[in-house]
């Protein structure tokens, strides 16, 4: 069987959407992909060395949340600052006694399966963001480089 | 159940893990060697199908048993 090739673009920096990119990236290479993520605006943050994301409820109608809340918490209350550490902790919470990988331990997996991830350099400058605050092992390249895998991809996907 | 090479208990895991670690013990054994796998996921059902189906490892066997799942995989 030839090498199918999966490219997918990270464009999300919360706890929530960092994880479908790392599930599907690990799998694909599970199943002998060779695969690309590319890392782009607030998908950056999924490559700090220290991953500090969070998940907020505001806005977001479809998240389930303790005690029915989601049915009759006024939503302006969910702009409240507490509540995005208190769902942030209790979705942490949720997922480790679920037995979901942590953030960390998919990255790492990614990395051992050599799924290339490919940081945005423009990204980077816009944000003033330092390399030293990322992995090792990534590349720092444009929308040409994405492309020049992608345009070969079997799959690709922009989550 | 048949004869095995290795076990790996994946009891407690969720997507992706149970396949991500059978990707990794597999690794190990050699062609024609067998893998039994133990999962809690229901998931994991269709997804070792799927698995052998697209890597080429051969699902020798299938089964649930005092609420877990049990897969004998035979590496290609």
């Amino acid at each position: 069987m030839q090498e199918k090739k999966l490219a997918i673009i990270a464009t999300k920096g919360s706890l929530d959407w960092a994880y479908p990119p790392f599930i599907l990236a690990s799998t694909a290479s599970a199943l002998g992909y060779d695969t690309e993520i590319f890392f782009t605006f607030y998908g950056l943050q999924l490559l700090r060395k220290k991953l500090a994301l969070e998940v907020t409820p505001l806005g977001n109608p479809g998240m389930p949340m303790p005690m029915g809340m989601d049915k009759w918490f006024p939503v302006a209350l969910t702009a409240l600052p507490f509540m995005q550490a208190l769902m942030t902790s209790m979705m942490k919470k949720k997922m480790a006694s679920k037995g979901i990988a942590s953030l960390e331990e998919l990255r790492e997996l990614c990395q051992e399966a050599e799924v290339r991830l490919i940081a945005c350099q423009m990204t980077v400058d816009l944000f003033d963001m330092n390399p030293a605050d990322f992995i090792d092992g990534i590349e720092y390249a444009g929308a040409a480089r994405f492309f020049e895998f992608a345009g070969e991809s079997d799959i690709c996907l922009y989550i | 159940m048949a004869d095995f090479d290795q076990e790996l208990d994946a009891s407690g895991l969720n997507c992706p893990l149970p396949i991500l670690r059978a990707k990794k013990s597999l690794a190990g054994l050699s062609v024609g060697q067998v893998l039994h796998i133990i999962a809690t996921d229901p998931g994991s059902v269709k997804d070792f199908e799927a698995f052998a189906k697209q890597t080429g490892n051969e699902l020798m066997e299938s089964k649930e048993e005092g609420g877990k799942f049990h897969f004998l995989i035979k590496k290609a």
